[in-house]
């Protein structure tokens, strides 16, 4: 066993900061993957106080300012496209929309789905019937196919309805692992304990239940916004999600298609971008993940 | 197992009904008028006009009667016509199925031949150096979304080499050649993922499995390791692959939308897209309701490949 | 070669030692066993989970899965020494001349194969049988390890068969390929009760018809008692006690082997006997204790078992070997008992409790 987690035996590890404890268990892919969620997470975030970035939305060759489909330079550190519009820029700017739907997705899933969840796993019964035959009807449906029908019939699409649909469809599959965690934790001895001193029903759900699902769901809910990320990013593809001018990572890669010929580079940033962000989520995830199995098998 | 099958009868016939009475819902209920569609806005003017084409279209009736007629048409094999072409939406994606099928059954058994291969041994040699390579690599792959692993497949094998065409289909009966030539890339590119996903899938079962008493008992017995892993280890853990292939199809529909929007193909997905573009609500309804029963059927099929392979459901039900 | 090969005993180990390595250190699981087993003879190796008697057997056999697994010593079978073979070549003994019988007949068997295939398949290879006669061979041996109706049984899957029934199909299996060294490794312990002797018994008449060598592991003492030539006990994974088995029960002189004694349940005992269970946990076997390994638990222990580690040999019966400063039975063991009593030890107050008489005097039989 870790000598560091032995209350017995306090090392040198055990007096360092729990953070540089946490990071040190990390393998460096782990690290460096973590670092670029930091990376683009501040970028997203303070995207209109860095200091020399461009307007994402400038066409600098209509003011006779530039060109479309220029190399990267000192000005664009990674060129522009074919309207002539600083990439980078758009990278970040485009960051905003991964983050801000993923973020929205995670944060319904987890409030709603873990609510839900938790309530009929704990519960049971008809009300844990009823709830999770409305879960198994709507994962009855092919995901991407679904967003699309929702959101071309809503016929507007700004970013606040584009998360908010996009969230909406992600409560399901919280609920149902919510609702799986929920039921064997309402057979732990601390539940019965609970129960047989005659605690009420709703104070155990929040005071027991509830806070032993939610790790698992925070943990889950890293995977989950890399799947998000990745769906918007194939909507955006298909030009069904936030509309022009305003860039996203899909949007720019289906706009590089009509000059690929030319010029790779403005369909490579944002692959790049999309593909690393994705990767870094599952792998931080899976990690999380391994470290809790890990954890939960010690105890 | 007459009772098994008999309950999960009953539990499609009832799925399919609340999917395709949600997806009703869902096109009739939503902001935009169907008469949008049918009407251009100018010509709304003319109220007689306007209640006439509603009357036709039966926009007037309660929702559950229009839905008890859509319904009874439906089971008829009749969705409607497109309010764009006019053509029966079920002709027209009876039109569109040899292209996504095709692009779809493709996909799965490319991705489960080279999934296995790969899942097995990395599970045998698990911790090894080819281990960590296959697992981090497939890690790696589930981050690289259809369309973009499309792109770099046009990029490099379409435009660059010119060994495939970058775009377009040709049909199976036109020319089998022809037809290979056109499935190969879109098919390489949903593969990506779909490699990904099976090969956790079979690893992650393969190492439990291998840590069986059975396994060792095998071992004991003086079996070779192949022998060992082929006829012994990967049979319950094909039980899981099925299971996931099963669950998976939603996510293949959904990428096929994307590879054919991409690669232009004339399939089910690309319907739905000029579909949604064009709003010819007739249409979207018709191939959604579709789409969502082919994936409800799919994992019932599922379940009843099961029930074959596992002795063990076989007996307890 | 063949007079050699008929002289020489049929497994012969030295000093072996199976260590596994895990992020937390070497886990020394055997550490240094020696034994010899002769031709049609049986061995029992006793101790408590933990003891590395799994391990050993496992170890011999080159059973142990993974890389992070190394054994040294020699462990000489036939004439050769198995740890140095390839796997190709332990493939030519396994079934053929060495086979096992694990603990669960539950998940020893592949759930998903019928019994037909799981009992043939290595017949198949090792004998080069057809199928016709592969099957005839099955139904001879299911008919041999007295499963009834052996040809509807063949067609059967694993779980539709009772646990008895399932461990008959497992010592079948080991048998098929007529092996002349046989490891039943705790057969019976995941078994009724009631059906543990009819296995038990099995075990025997197949080895005394075949002249089978067996080595059974166990951590029963009962279980060896009059089915065992010699009996070896094992304590934290080296032996502490090795003797012909009809001496051992009569002259039990290891702390720990009294121990394991005490522990059994006996019909004889009145109603609510505390049954004695052995004080103290098994040692920490990444860093095991200086000296003599059960010191912490031993009610007998005195100054130089803490200190010094006691070597196996043998007592003034050559073919009784034994590793302890104060043997049960012993003057000094009986002056140990009463100071650690009178100091209030722990485990010697829990034997005293368990036993009228002093136990010094030995477990009367």
């Amino acid at each position: 066993m870790d000598t560091a987690l032995d209350p017995a035996a306090p090392t040198e590890a055990a007096r360092r900061p729990w953070i540089r404890r946490f990071i040190s268990k990390m393998p460096w892919t782990t690290r460096f993957c973590a670092s670029w969620l930091i990376v683009v997470v501040g970028a997203a975030v303070f995207a209109d106080l860095i200091p020399g970035l461009a307007d994402p939305n400038y066409q600098g060759f209509l003011f006779g300012d530039g060109a479309t489909n220029e190399g990267p330079s000192l000005t664009h550190f990674l060129g522009t496209d074919n309207n002539s519009r600083d990439i980078l820029a758009r990278i970040v700017y485009g960051a905003r929309v991964s983050l801000a739907v993923a973020l929205t997705a995670v944060f319904m899933g987890v409030v709603f789905g873990g609510f839900f969840g938790s309530l009929v796993g704990f519960v049971r019964g008809k009300t844990d019937s009823a709830v999770m035959a409305v879960v198994d009807v709507i994962l009855a449906f092919p995901g991407l196919v679904l967003l699309l029908t929702v959101v071309t019939l809503l016929g507007r699409r700004d970013l606040v309805v584009i998360a908010t649909v996009i969230g909406f469809l992600s409560i399901p599959p919280y609920t149902r692992v919510a609702r799986a965690n929920a039921l064997s934790i309402s057979r732990r001895e601390f539940v019965t304990a609970a129960r047989a001193i005659g605690t009420r029903k709703r104070t155990i759900l929040f005071r027991e239940v509830i806070p032993n699902v939610l790790p698992t769901l925070l943990a889950y809910a890293m995977v989950n916004a890399a799947v998000i990320i990745l769906l918007e990013g194939a909507l955006a593809f298909l030009g069904l999600s936030v509309e022009p001018p305003t860039s996203s990572w899909g949007t720019m890669v289906n706009a590089s298609r009509v000059d690929l010929q030319i010029n790779v580079w403005p369909a490579i940033w944002p692959s790049l971008a999309l593909v690393f962000t994705v990767y870094s989520l599952n792998n931080v995830g899976d990690w999380l993940r391994r470290l809790r199995s890990v954890r939960s098998a010690a105890l | 197992m007459g009772s098994f099958i008999a309950t999960r009868l009953v539990r499609l016939v009832a799925t399919l009904l609340v999917v395709s009475f949600l997806t009703f819902l869902l096109v009739n209920l939503l902001p935009g008028d169907a008469i949008n569609a049918l009407i251009p806005i100018e010509a709304q003017q003319d109220q007689e006009y306007v209640a006439q084409v509603r009357a036709e279209w039966g926009l007037d009736d309660p929702m559950l009667v229009r839905y008890g007629k859509w319904l009874g048409d439906a089971v008829r094999g009749d969705l409607g016509d497109s309010i764009v072409t006019s053509r029966a939406v079920s002709s027209e994606i009876a039109h569109r199925i040899p292209v996504t099928g095709e692009l779809m059954i493709v996909t799965v058994i490319f991705s489960v031949l080279l999934a296995v291969p790969l899942g097995v041994m990395s599970a045998y040699r698990e911790g090894s150096r080819l281990d960590q390579i296959i697992s981090g690599g497939a890690q790696f792959a589930l981050s690289v979304p259809g369309f973009v692993a499309g792109l770099l497949f046009i990029y490099v094998f379409a435009m660059k080499l010119g060994w495939f065409p970058a775009t377009g289909w040709t049909r199976i009966s036109n020319s089998i050649s022809g037809n290979l030539m056109t499935v190969t890339l879109p098919a390489l590119s949903l593969s990506v993922i779909e490699v990904a996903v099976y090969t956790r899938v079979v690893r992650s079962d393969l190492v439990t499995t291998l840590k069986e008493d059975y396994i060792l008992s095998a071992r004991s017995k003086g079996l070779k390791d192949g022998f060992i892993l082929f006829r012994h280890a990967l049979r319950p853990s094909s039980l899981t692959l099925i299971t996931v292939v099963g669950l998976n199809i939603g996510l293949l529909l959904g990428g096929t939308v994307v590879v054919e929007f991409l690669f232009a193909l004339p399939g089910l997905g690309k319907r739905l897209l000029d579909a949604i573009f064009q709003r010819d609500f007739m249409m979207v309804q018709g191939i959604t309701v579709f789409v969502a029963m082919v994936y409800v059927v799919v994992n019932t099929l599922v379940d009843f490949v099961y029930l074959v392979v596992d002795p063990r459901i076989r007996k307890a039900d | 070669m063949v007079d050699q090969a008929a002289n020489s005993p049929l497994l012969k180990v030295d000093d072996l030692r199976t260590t596994f390595t895990i992020p937390a250190g070497d886990v020394k699981a055997v550490r240094g066993v020696s034994f010899s087993l002769d031709r049609g003879k049986t061995l029992g190796i006793v101790g408590e989970s933990g003891s590395g008697k799994t391990v050993l057997a496992r170890s011999v056999m080159r059973l142990n899965l993974g890389t992070n697994v190394t054994t040294t010593g020699t462990a000489v079978f036939e004439g050769t020494d198995v740890l140095t073979r390839s796997p190709a070549e332990m493939r030519q003994l396994w079934g053929t001349e060495m086979a096992m019988v694990f603990q669960d007949p539950m998940t020893s068997l592949n759930p998903l194969v019928r019994v037909q295939r799981q009992v043939t398949e290595h017949l198949c290879r090792h004998l080069n049988l057809n199928r016709s006669e592969a099957r005839q061979a099955a139904v001879d041996l299911l008919r041999e390890v007295r499963i009834p109706d052996p040809e509807t049984r063949l067609r059967s899957f694993p779980h539709e068969l009772s646990g008895g029934m399932r461990q008959r199909v497992c010592i079948a299996v080991a048998l098929a390929c007529a092996p002349s060294l046989l490891f039943a490794d705790e057969p019976t312990t995941a078994l009724d009760v009631t059906v543990q002797h009819q296995i038990l018994n099995l075990l025997s008449r197949e080895q005394a018809d075949r002249e089978m060598a067996m080595v059974l592991v166990t951590h029963d003492l009962g279980v060896v008692a009059g089915r065992t030539d010699d009996t070896m006990v094992m304590y934290a994974g080296t032996v502490v006690e090795h003797a012909p088995t009809a001496s051992l029960f009569a002259d039990m002189r290891h702390p720990y082997s009294e121990a394991l004694m005490r522990s059994i349940p006996r019909t004889s005992f009145p109603s609510h006997t505390r049954l004695a269970a052995i004080t103290g946990r098994p040692p920490d076997l990444i860093d095991p204790p200086t000296g003599c390994d059960f010191s912490p638990r031993c009610p007998y222990v005195q100054d130089q078992c803490v200190n010094e580690e006691p070597p196996l040999v043998e007592t003034d019966d050559p073919t009784h070997r034994l590793a302890c400063w104060t043997p049960v039975g012993s003057p000094e063991a009986r002056v140990a008992f009463e100071k650690n009593l009178a100091a209030g030890l722990r485990q010697a107050v829990a034997v005293d409790l368990s036993t009228t008489r002093s136990p010094a005097g030995g477990v009367d039989g």
